[in-house]
């Protein structure tokens, strides 16, 4: 029964990967796996059953079914869609279904296959995407634009089903793995390769590979890696990186597959008998080139890496590095901080910086900050408002009694004039009547003075 | 991720094949399950029942260890919750566990709140994993989830039916969590009883629409055992942490004079089911659930409420970007428009002011315009008199003058009368 099968596997595999049960950092931006709620560690005194979640897990995935797309990419002629039927050991490309080297049309294109093969139980929906065309042309100017606008289509569907309000089983379609065939000339890189590398590696997980490595033999296949590896590092190009584990063993072996990069393969589509075995091989006048076998070309550690041991990896960097890279990106653009995140392209930063909020709950950040602006708007455009009302009222309380203080000079002064005049007046009429008195006196003199003259001429008269 | 989601690729054609040979894919399982390993699980159970029925001590007896936790008091004002997390490890699992406590549930004499601190709570935690699922720069991958994957709703042992309570709370909670009814202290009912009592129970949950978690049913492996326990529900449960001796085994149990119930006799209670159904067997599914039923809901209703649609008038579907887009046009014009409406209200009000004030002016000016003409009126009369005096002392001195020179000739006169 699949239970027994799969206890015996679990525990291989956890004696491989678990001798040291601690946390484990398989990438340097992964932090220890669920952050900072704080926990207390509590002991377990006697068998409660969730170590089963593990078991619950597999079922549930080998139920659903896996999905992986990987992209080849290289010039035509180089092994491509034999490399792919060797990986998979199947006739993915066939007479009805062409390798890309035989599809060529006038302008680079970007296509599709999809195919669904199943082993012990497991169904995968295996995407095989190619590019007829790459690299062939006289002119091939921007032949990567095909490439590019279609990784970035895929991560825009995925978006646009992960935004909507009624989301439903997702299909992802995202470029997981990008295997890229850098022809065997034995002296470097070509402009064309490093370009698109240059292009591409933060988009996809790009594995370099020397195609035909049967042309070479084992002295300048090293060689040519040690001038590839250079030239990568002098252009900075990020290739696929494997994760690091706590676990010695396989640190070992990550190790010695590293110093093998990038990795040599050969490819057959024909069966060929060896020593009594069949094998896939080239058969040559001199001999045979077995394409399985470690020392003829590193086609078994693409196996094994490819599909056996890092397929989950290629997957989950796929979704949490160059997705979010482009999700962000994306975002960004929207949103209030699309300058300062730009800055940031391509690099996760951490979760906890002001620019990490989503676009909604900046939005509510930006009306708390326009509200608050515009309060003090209104408060500095009140005391305006009031300190010049208080102007303009002191200014009229001013004049009122400015005015009020001249009304009452001038009322001052008329009463002085007032006075003066009665004053005058009041001299004047004393004057009028001292002469008046006078001139009543003056006549009454006159008076007695011509009756005493009367009386003296009546006297002379007599 | 569905291979078998067929209607999304009808439009595609794929191919079936056969290999060749042994490739390797089938570790893919393996590959995601290492990983999830490595990762480490999160499980987090809400506990809700009154206070003392039994919820501490079931969880300590479900995962065998001593959770710490004082006795809750009846007297709570009102309900709050109270969640511990702890970190566990069985072989090579890791297990962060949280564990929300409902206190004071039930104790209050008006109960009809009751459910909505909980209700709020739930809710809270979808709303935590809906702004990180939102923000620009995300890390999803190692957040901390704490949207609880299972209520265990702990039902009184009375023997008759459910509470009004109990069918209110779990009404509002059963489109918001996978709720497994749990009979509490199920050693004070006897079998015969509890038949009658898990039949009720159900019946009424029926009747009252309410959806409890159904075992799924759909996967081979565990679908049978699935089923039969779905049958079983709700589960009487006794939880003890206590050890007895029994023959010449310890086991967990209860001692009573009569005898010892013991926890993990099936005979006895459901309590080993319970622990099957809910760790060893169905544990992932519940947390499945719980992101793929609950939360999608609960986002579904958040994002319809904050105005987001999947297409517009016209039908085309709207890219995230398209939305954000025109929610952000939305709010600026909004923004804006709030910004006019203040400063035009503003100038309203200059406007009145200074139309008070100019009149304020035009009045003093006016008062000082009818001083000035008072003034000027009494500047007249002032004049007036004065010209009068002036005329009155150019008649008089007129006189005086005339008088004068008349008396002047006057005595020359009484000197020609004396003459003669």
């Amino acid at each position: 029964m699949w239970c027994s099968n799969y206890f015996v596997l679990l525990t291989f595999v956890c004696f491989l990967f678990f001798l040291n049960p601690g946390p484990s950092n398989p990438h340097g931006y992964l932090a220890y796996p669920l952050l900072s709620i704080p926990a207390q560690q509590k002991n377990l005194e006697g068998y409660v059953g969730f170590a089963n979640l593990p078991n619950q897990v597999y079922r549930k995935s080998v139920k659903r079914g896996f999905e992986f797309t990987l992209m080849v990419v290289g010039e035509s002629g180089l092994g491509k869609s034999t490399l792919i039927n060797s990986l998979f050991l199947t006739d993915l490309y066939s007479p009805e279904y062409p390798g890309p080297s035989h599809r060529i049309k006038k302008t680079v294109q970007v296509e599709q296959s999809k195919v669904l093969v199943k082993e012990g139980g497991v169904h995968l929906l295996l995407t095989i995407v190619d590019t007829p065309g790459f690299g062939d042309a006289v002119d091939n100017s921007n032949c990567w634009q095909p490439v590019t606008d279609y990784i970035d289509s895929k991560f825009e569907d995925f978006l646009n089903a992960e935004s909507r309000v009624n989301r439903r089983q997702m299909p992802d379609n995202r470029v997981h793995c990008c295997l890229y065939f850098i022809a065997p000339s034995g002296h470097g890189l070509k402009p064309l390769d490093i370009e698109f590398m240059k292009r591409l590696h933060e988009k996809v997980n790009i594995i370099p590979l020397i195609a035909k490595a049967d042309t070479m033999t084992p002295e300048e296949c090293q060689q040519f890696k040690r001038q590839i590896m250079k030239e990568i590092h002098e252009h900075k190009i990020k290739i696929y990186d494997f994760p690091e584990t706590d676990d010695e063993e396989e640190m070992k072996m990550i190790r010695k597959i590293k110093d093998r990069l990038p990795l040599a393969v050969v490819g057959s589509n024909t069966i060929i008998e060896v020593d009594g075995k069949r094998v896939r091989g080239r058969q040559y006048p001199w001999g045979v080139a077995e394409v399985e076998n470690g020392d003829h070309c590193d086609f078994t550690i693409l196996r094994n890496m490819l599909i056996r041991t890092h397929m989950q990896d290629l997957k989950d960097v796929t979704n949490n590095v160059h997705y979010e890279n482009y999700r962000s990106r994306k975002l960004a653009a929207v949103t209030y901080n699309g300058v300062d995140n730009n800055k940031n392209k391509g690099q996760l930063t951490k979760p906890d910086t002001p620019d990490g909020m989503s676009p909604l709950a900046q939005m509510e950040e930006e009306r708390r900050e326009h509200v608050a602006k515009m309060n003090k708007m209104e408060q500095e455009m009140e005391q305006v408002f009031d300190m010049k009302v208080k102007e303009k009222l002191q200014k009229l309380k001013d004049s009122e009694v400015e005015l009020q203080r001249r009304h009452e000079q001038m009322r001052k002064n008329l009463e002085a004039q007032y006075k003066e005049l009665e004053e005058k007046r009041r001299q004047f009429e004393d004057e009028k009547t001292n002469w008046e008195i006078q001139q009543r006196i003056l006549e009454q003199q006159k008076l007695e003075a011509s009756r005493t003259m009367e009386k003296g001429k009546k006297k002379k008269i007599f | 991720m569905a291979a078998t989601d067929v209607d999304v690729f009808s439009n595609e054609e794929k191919r079936n094949l056969s290999l060749g040979g042994h490739v390797g894919f089938d570790s893919l399982p393996d590959q995601l399950v290492s990983k999830s390993v490595t990762q480490g699980f999160c499980f987090n159970i809400l506990c809700v029942g009154e206070t003392g029925i039994g919820k501490s001590t079931l969880m300590n007896t479900l995962f065998n260890t001593m959770f710490e936790n004082e006795e809750a008091s009846h007297y709570q004002n009102g309900v709050y919750l109270r969640p511990r997390t702890y970190d566990l490890q069985e072989s090579n699992v890791h297990l962060k566990l949280t564990i929300v406590d409902t206190v004071g549930f039930g104790d209050q004499i008006n109960k009809e709140d009751s459910y909505k601190p909980i209700v709020d709570y739930i809710d809270t935690q979808f709303e935590n994993y809906l702004q990180e699922e939102l923000k620009i720069k995300r890390s999803l991958f190692n957040y901390h989830d704490t949207r609880i994957h299972i209520c265990l709703y702990f039902i009184a042992p009375t023997g008759h039916s459910l509470k009004s309570l109990d069918l209110v709370t779990m009404k509002k909670l059963d489109s918001k969590v996978n709720i497994i009814p749990i009979i509490a202290k199920a050693d004070t009912i006897s079998k015969s009883e509890l038949h009658k009592f898990k039949i009720k129970i159900m019946s009424e949950l029926v009747s009252n629409g309410v959806q409890i978690y159904q075992f799924p049913t759909d996967d081979d492996a565990v679908s049978e055992i699935n089923a039969s326990m779905n049958a079983h529900l709700p589960f009487a449960v006794v939880g003890s942490v206590e050890e007895v001796k029994v023959g010449n085994k310890t086991v967990r149990a209860r001692q009573y004079p009569w005898g010892v119930v013991q926890v993990e006799n099936e005979s006895h209670c459901d309590f080993v089911k319970l622990r099957e159904m809910l760790i060893r067997v169905n544990m992932e599914d519940l947390r499945e659930q719980t992101h793929a039923r609950h939360y999608e809901l609960y986002r579904r209703c958040k994002l319809e409420e904050m105005g987001f649609k999947d297409t517009d008038p016209d039908s085309q579907p709207f890219s995230l970007q398209e939305t954000y887009e025109a929610k952000r046009k939305e709010f600026l014009g909004d923004l804006q428009r709030k910004e006019e409406e203040m400063r035009q209200m503003f100038v309203n009000k200059v406007k009145e002011t200074e139309a008070e004030l100019k009149e304020k002016e035009r009045e003093l000016h006016e008062k000082f315009e009818q001083l000035k003409r008072m003034h000027q009126d009494e500047k007249r009369k002032v004049e007036e008199k004065r010209k009068e005096l002036e005329d009155e002392m150019n008649a008089f001195n007129r006189k005086k003058m005339a008088a004068e020179t008349y008396s002047l000739s006057q005595p020359l006169k009484k000197d020609k009368d004396k003459k003669n």
